[in-house]
């Protein structure tokens, strides 16, 4: 395969370095302007399987607010989220709900669970 | 309904809970938490987004979740919360006039008072921004809180003035809800928040960012039609003939927060005009005894983590109060924004307080220094601390630790100045 160029930017901490980095498609090749080693641990995986954390809402009836904030449990492959959002978009709880309650076990066969973000009382 | 607390604080935010946890922690017998939402948890209950309680929690949690840990812990702890209620005033003497629909106007009580109601947003008044005044102009927090909580889109197609933290987020937040985001504007010719938050909410969702410019005009009847972006110079003038028409029927601003503080000066608390805060020693007392301010009612933070650290000196030091057994000592010594820095925080020390270990001092710089950078603190000519940087942004606040063994000079010091400049 080709050796490609591309500039990432490290978010591991808030220095926030300009990566240049070297692949053969997912394949890290080289790094540079990494002040540390973390540098080439993260364009390593932004390369091969880049994820992140996401957080959105869902319905929930009878409770105190309309919606509740729910979360991936586990950084969640980034190409997929708007795949995910659409899933969610189908859910609707019922109130009470807990925090850390599972709302979507292993989301699109990912392996990882959707958790609320937090607990939703019932209305008065 | 009790009348007198030893410790009552005013916002249940993070500043707030973490200020009643460590009254109570502290000894303070009763604690009351006042808040004037339905339910306690402050700001972070919109804020459903991760990375919070990265720093001091090892933990990367959501707004809601963060806040969660600590109203529960309070709650455990025996914290008396009341909500939806308002304070409408604070005497100087710390009494405490509330309103509420289920206890109507009560007068309270306390031995020391917490000051925790955090910050408001910058609103079109306080830029103004000209062109007509249709609908669609919202604060990015107002958008936040109806998106996140209330389960409203203000719009389809959104153009967000500045790159603060709140505005980023909300370009993906809506993204993800199915709105166009066309652009950020930011007049400054840098970032103004978190780096991760450029990646992870305009670079993963090829949302544009154009530095130094901003709306020079907002068009619409009755809703917003269009907004005209235009470049600005380094003294923020607009450039002739840079405007260009954006259609978008939405405007977000995200254009800076300023801390709450009418009930502190009603209060009698003097105020910071470089912070928007009260002046604090290194306990978070303010210039009234028995005052105490933690979190963005002091300056706005850019990591929740801190405002927690905040809350907990803040409210030992007001149990501390209560139980009368502050610590007295030597005069205050003075803390100076120098070179570079826009302010201190606190802006006093009792040296004393060094004996008790390290003293943190948070700062802002003025301009950003990429590469290598120095901050200062000294005494006229006689250097007190010095710490290295990797770097210095307005965006991130800097903090520099004064160590016990400077216990010495900052007791004989005038005034201690603190500077950031080019190592």
């Amino acid at each position: 395969m080709a050796q490609e160029k591309d500039r990432l930017i490290c978010v591991t901490c808030p220095m926030g370095c300009a990566l240049e980095v070297t692949h053969e498609g997912p394949a890290l090749v080289e790094v540079s302007g990494h002040a540390c080693r973390r540098g080439i641990e993260y364009a390593r995986a932004e390369l091969a399987d880049p994820r992140r954390m996401v957080a959105t809402t869902v319905r929930v009836r009878g409770g105190l607010h309309p919606l509740v904030p729910v979360g991936t449990a586990a950084p969640f492959p980034k190409g997929r989220i708007m795949e995910l959002m659409a899933l969610l978009r189908e859910v609707e709880l019922e109130a009470p709900v807990r925090a850390g309650q599972v709302v979507l076990a292993d989301a699109l066969g990912t392996g990882v669970d959707i958790l609320a973000s937090r607990s939703m009382p019932a209305a008065d | 309904m009790r009348r007198s607390y030893d410790v009552i604080v005013v916002g249940s935010g993070p500043g707030g809970m973490a200020a009643a946890v460590a009254a109570k922690k502290n000894g303070a017998r009763d604690v009351l938490v006042i808040e004037r939402d339905v339910e306690p948890g402050g700001i972070l209950l919109q804020c459903i987004h991760h990375g919070f309680g990265v720093e001091t929690l090892r933990q990367d949690l959501t707004g809601p979740a963060y806040a969660q840990r600590f109203v529960d812990e309070a709650l455990s702890l025996g914290v008396d919360v009341m909500v939806d209620a308002m304070v409408l005033r604070i005497t100087p003497s710390r009494h405490l006039w509330v309103t509420s629909a289920r206890s109507g106007l009560v007068e309270l009580e306390a031995r020391a008072i917490v000051l925790a109601m955090g910050c408001r947003e910058r609103t079109r008044a306080q830029i103004r921004i000209p062109g007509s005044r249709p609908a669609g102009v919202y604060t990015a927090g107002t958008a936040q809180r109806l998106v996140n909580v209330e389960g409203y889109m203000p719009g389809r197609r959104f153009v967000i003035l500045g790159s603060g933290d709140i505005g980023m987020i909300m370009a993906r937040r809506l993204t993800l809800e199915g709105a166009r985001v066309e652009r950020v504007l930011e007049i400054m010719p840098y970032l103004t928040g978190l780096t991760r938050n450029y990646v992870q909410c305009l670079l993963d969702y090829g949302v544009p960012l154009q530095l130094s410019h901003t709306v020079g005009r907002i068009l619409g009847d009755r809703r917003v039609e269009a907004v005209e972006a235009v470049q600005v110079d380094e003294r923020w003038r607009p450039v002739p003939g840079t405007g260009e028409l954006i259609p978008c029927d939405t405007l977000l601003l995200s254009v800076g927060l300023i801390p709450e503080n009418e009930l502190s000066r009603q209060a009698g608390v003097a105020l910071d005009p470089a912070t928007g805060g009260p002046y604090v020693d290194e306990g978070f007392g303010t210039s009234v005894p028995g005052i105490f301010a933690a979190g963005n009612v002091v300056h706005v933070y850019d990591l929740v983590d801190w405002v927690t650290e905040a809350g907990y000196v803040a409210g030992r030091s007001a149990a501390r109060f209560a139980l009368g057994d502050q610590v007295q000592g030597a005069a205050s010594v003075g803390l100076r924004a120098g070179e570079n820095v826009r302010y201190v925080v606190p802006q006093r020390l009792n040296p004393e307080s060094l004996a008790d270990g390290p003293q943190r001092l948070q700062l802002r710089v003025v301009r950003p220094i990429e590469g290598r950078a120095r901050v200062q603190v000294a005494d006229g000519d006689s250097l007190i601390a010095e710490q290295r940087l990797r770097y210095a942004r307005p965006g991130e606040m800097v903090t520099v630790t004064l160590p016990p063994s400077a216990y010495d000079r900052v007791r004989q010091a005038k005034a201690l100045v603190v500077c950031v400049t080019e190592a």
